[in-house]
Formats: C-alpha cells, sequence, structure tokens
C-alpha cells in the first residue's frame, strides 16, 4: 500500500520533462497564489480576466512570426487599453460593457488565428496550456516573476493595504492609489505574460483568484492570506499534475480542477470551524 | 479674523470642480483647543471644505492658511471583510512620513499602540477592524489621525450609527484631543450636540453663519443653512431646532 502511494507520488519525477512541469507549476503557483490575494482585494478578478483574453492575439501574432510571447503581449495590451478608452467615451456604452466588447473581439481575433487551419500546431497550447513543453528558458523566466513578485509585494505592502482597505483615504495618507493600481497591474500582466505558456489563456485566471479565494475562507491577517494562497496554489498544481500523469487527462484543465476542489475545501474547512466555534461559545 | 494666535484662518474662500463654486464667502478661524461643528445639508459644501483644509482641491479664491490637517472618514467605506487589526489600520496613519521604499518597523507601532491606549482601545491592537463595532472603528481611524501628527482633525460624521454609550466615549475622546491643543472640525447633522461644542459654521452652497452656539444656532440661520424644513423639538427650547429631513435617523440624542 505504501510502496504503491509512493509509486504515484514518485513515477511523474522519473522523466526530465514532467520534473520541468512540476517545477514550473510550483513557481507560478507561489507568485500567482501571493498576487491573487492582492488581485481579490483589490476587486481586480474581472479585469485579470479580461487582460488574459486581451493578451491573446498579441500572444498568437508575435508566435506566428517569431517574435518575443513578451512584446506581442505587451502590444495587445497597448491596444487594448487604448480600445476599451475608447470604446467607453461612445455615449450610452458604459465601462463594464466596453470592456466586454473589446476583449471578447480581441480573444475571437486571437482565437481565430491560434486555430486557424493554416496556422502551425501547438498555437492551442497559448489558450489550453501545456506545462509538458516547458523550456529551461521558461523556466528561468518563472523563478524571475516569483523574484519581482516577492520584491514588489515586499515593498508595496503596505500601501496596497491602504488602498484596498479604504480607496478614498489613501491620499490623505501619503499613498497615489492611481500608482498603486499601476503596480499591481504591471505585477498581474507580468504573472499572465509568464504563466500563460504553461497554463493558457483561458485557465491562467484560475490559478491568481482560486488559491486567493481558498486563503481568504482560512486565514485573518494579511501575510497569514500571502503565505496559505501561495501554497494552496502549489498543492493544487502539483495535484493537477498527478491527476494528469495517472489519468492522462490535459494537465492545464486538471489543475484548475483542483484549484476549483481547493476552494471547495476550503469553503467547507471554514464552514466547520464556524459551527465548531459556536459550539464551543 | 481673530489674533495670530488662530491654528486655522480661512479668508474669502472659494472652491469647486470646474463649474459654479461648491461653496463660496468662507471666512472663519479656528483656535488651538477648538471643537468646530459643521452644519450643512448633503451636498452643501462640507466635503468641499474639508478637501480645502487637506489639500486635495486647490481653492478657487480667497486664502487658506492650515497646519497639516488628518481626515477621520466614516467606518462604512473601508471595507469591513479586510484582513487588518485595528494595530494595521493605525500603523497607516505613518505612511505619509516614511520614504515609499520604507516599510513602517518597530518604531511606528509602539507609537501605534501609543495611539490606540490614546483612544481607549490599548486592549485591542490585535482585533480584526471588521469584528470591531462602530464606535471602536471610528476610534481606531482616530487613533490613525494621531499617528499623522496633525493638530487639525476632521471628522466626517463621526456619530452616525452609534448607540448613546458609544457616542458618549467618542465625544469624550474628542475632549481630550481638543484639551491637547488640537482642533476638531466635525461635519454633523445634530444641531444639539453641535450647542455643547465650541464654534458652530454654517454652510449651504456658501457661509450661512460661523460664531459661538448660542449666537449661531438660530432659526433663521437654520433655515438658511437646511432650507426650510426644520422642525422645533418639544420642550427643547428655542434653540434645539432639528432639521427635518435628518432627525428621524438619528433617534433621541
Amino acid at each position: 500500500m505504501t510502496a504503491a502511494l509512493w509509486h504515484v507520488l514518485t513515477d511523474p519525477w522519473g522523466e526530465p520533462i514532467l520534473r520541468r512541469a512540476f517545477l514550473e507549476v510550483a513557481l507560478l503557483g507561489l507568485a500567482g497564489g501571493a498576487i491573487g490575494c492582492w488581485v481579490l482585494h483589490h476587486r481586480l478578478a474581472y479585469s485579470a480576466e479580461s487582460m488574459a483574453h486581451g493578451l491573446l492575439p498579441g500572444l498568437v501574432l508575435a508566435s506566428l512570426v517569431g517574435l518575443p510571447l513578451l512584446l506581442g503581449g505587451a502590444a495587445s495590451l497597448a491596444i487594448t487599453a487604448a480600445a476599451i478608452t475608447w470604446a467607453g467615451r461612445i455615449s450610452g456604452i458604459d465601462r463594464d460593457t466596453a470592456v466586454a466588447v473589446v476583449v471578447t473581439s480581441l480573444f475571437g481575433l486571437g482565437v481565430l488565428l491560434a486555430l486557424s487551419p493554416d496556422s502551425p500546431p501547438g498555437l492551442q497550447n497559448l489558450l489550453f496550456g501545456d506545462p509538458l513543453g516547458i523550456s529551461d528558458g521558461d523556466l528561468l523566466l518563472a523563478a524571475g516573476l516569483v523574484v519581482a513578485t516577492a520584491a514588489v509585494l515586499r515593498l508595496l505592502h503596505w500601501r496596497l493595504v491602504v488602498v484596498g482597505f479604504d480607496r478614498a483615504a489613501a491620499h490623505g495618507l501619503g499613498v497615489s492609489p492611481g500608482r498603486v493600481d499601476l503596480a499591481l497591474m504591471g505585477l498581474l500582466t507580468l504573472a499572465l505574460l509568464v504563466a500563460v505558456q504553461g497554463l493558457g489563456n483561458l485557465l491562467v485566471v484560475a490559478l491568481l483568484v482560486a488559491p486567493a479565494a481558498a486563503a481568504r475562507r482560512l486565514t485573518r491577517t494579511m501575510p497569514g492570506m500571502l503565505v496559505t494562497a501561495s501554497l494552496v496554489a502549489l498543492a493544487a498544481g502539483w495535484a493537477g499534475m498527478y491527476v494528469s500523469y495517472h489519468a492522462r487527462t490535459a494537465a492545464g484543465a486538471s489543475i484548475a480542477g483542483m484549484l476549483v476542489v481547493a476552494v471547495a475545501v476550503a469553503e467547507l474547512a471554514s464552514r466547520a470551524g464556524r459551527t465548531g466555534r459556536r459550539r464551543a461559545a | 479674523m481673530r489674533d495670530s494666535g488662530d491654528l486655522i484662518a480661512v479668508e474669502a474662500l472659494s472652491a469647486g470642480y470646474g463649474g459654479p463654486p461648491a461653496l463660496r464667502d468662507v471666512e472663519f478661524s479656528v483656535r488651538p483647543g477648538e471643537r468646530v461643528a459643521v452644519l450643512g445639508p448633503n451636498g452643501g459644501g462640507k466635503t468641499t471644505l474639508f478637501r480645502v483644509l487637506l489639500g486635495e482641491l486647490e481653492p478657487n479664491e480667497g486664502e487658506v492658511r492650515a497646519p497639516r490637517c488628518a481626515m477621520v472618514p466614516q467606518t462604512e467605506r473601508s471595507r469591513l471583510d479586510f484582513p487588518v487589526s485595528a494595530l494595521d489600520v493605525a500603523v497607516m496613519g505613518s505612511l505619509s512620513r516614511l520614504a515609499w521604499w520604507r516599510r513602517p518597523g518597530r518604531p511606528e507601532r509602539e507609537r501605534a499602540r501609543e495611539a490606540l491606549a490614546a483612544v481607549g482601545l490599548g486592549e485591542r491592537a490585535e482585533t480584526t477592524f471588521g469584528e470591531l463595532s462602530g464606535g471602536q472603528r471610528q476610534r481606531v481611524l482616530i487613533a490613525r489621525a494621531l499617528m499623522q501628527d496633525a493638530r487639525v482633525i476632521l471628522l466626517d460624521e463621526p456619530f452616525t450609527g452609534l448607540d448613546a454609550p458609544a457616542a458618549d466615549r467618542l465625544e469624550a475622546v474628542m475632549s481630550e484631543l481638543a484639551a491637547e491643543g488640537r482642533a476638531l472640525l466635525i461635519a454633523t447633522h445634530d444641531v444639539l450636540q453641535a450647542h455643547r461644542w465650541d464654534r458652530v459654521l454654517c454652510v449651504n452652497r456658501r457661509q450661512v453663519a460661523f460664531g459661538v452656539p448660542d449666537e449661531v444656532l438660530t432659526r433663521e440661520v437654520l433655515e438658511l443653512t437646511y432650507g426650510e424644513a426644520i422642525v422645533a423639538l418639544p420642550g427643547a427650547g428655542g434653540g434645539a431646532i432639528m432639521p427635518a429631513h435628518h432627525h428621524h435617523d438619528h433617534g433621541p440624542a
């Protein structure tokens, strides 16, 4: 029994491709979980999803012509932002509608390019992710993302707290909400660009939102939430990888599924905890 | 204008947001240790005045001389589900004096504990902000203002939603702050409460009156401040008049 479990857990690690995938998922989980906490508290989940979708045509075009993905994504994002601003100015269209229209149009364009018969195979990985296609360069990028995330979140911790807690009072406390937004959006964009390779455009948002949502149920302080979200993301990521390996399911989708399970478990645990406390009291 | 011992001096102030001024003809002065009730209808210019004093809004005309001011907002505006302790909220008040790359450290936390003790919440420093009562939350936000080393504290309807014991407790804290030589400007709708403070400033898109409560709080001034819709409270004497559209949501004062 123990030996069987040992095999279940260690078998995937025998293959270099899978070792890289596990490492990539771990790195993305650590960074994404922590960034997600601020995405949630600054109510940016919708923006994060929109940005991920808005990036797609740029990513697809960049890989079609052989440019770095980072460049294509950045260009795509600039066009998305400009289009949203422009659409929002048309009278009778509110901001949410403008975002939805622009983002679905761009996402549709991206899908059209990625799945057209003339496009080289592999582009659909930009949609659904392919942790098994991770190169050493991708791993380095992910490691860089972890370092950048730790540095930015540590540096801006109190400013993020102030803006998330009471945006209207931030100015009076010497904090510029606009600059904090910009820094957080910058970090979020970087995370999306780095993570999209492994997890795919459609599923990457799950890594940002789900671990934070689970951690919010389980913790009462911000530092506790950040650490918990990172660990939940790592655990769910690896659980998804094992499921994918043994059940031969798509890796990105398996990870997203495990993230949803993590949120459900956290919700149940928090309810059980509350009931227990009420009984004790 | 009174003498140069004034902490705040405002002369011929007019301010707004591009269109016609939201507030004009404002002229008053406040000395250290004074509590000033700022009365006026919603949209009457109280927020505009506070924003000018905080330095967030440039006056269109006139002169404003004021030291560093700190704002105590309404607690409902902050996120009650945010995972911060009372101590964390008080520490926020230290940020404006730290360079952006510096994090609040032990000295800032020590000062925040002192500020919480000063508002009677030394024991609740570790409690999550959202789990405190309305009155306690209001006092935490006052502690945050104390951390800003401000000699002038602006309070935005701090008594809204408080029961009588909590309101008494808050009023006691405010008296202590005034006794330390700070000036307090308190936006309120409660005319009875304004009677107990040192000065009253009435605004309704312009300054209607400024002075000691007994002189300012007349039916005529209150009608100019709130429009015609005011009622006299039975048995409360000539000066005790409540604006009709506010008096129902405050309960007995």
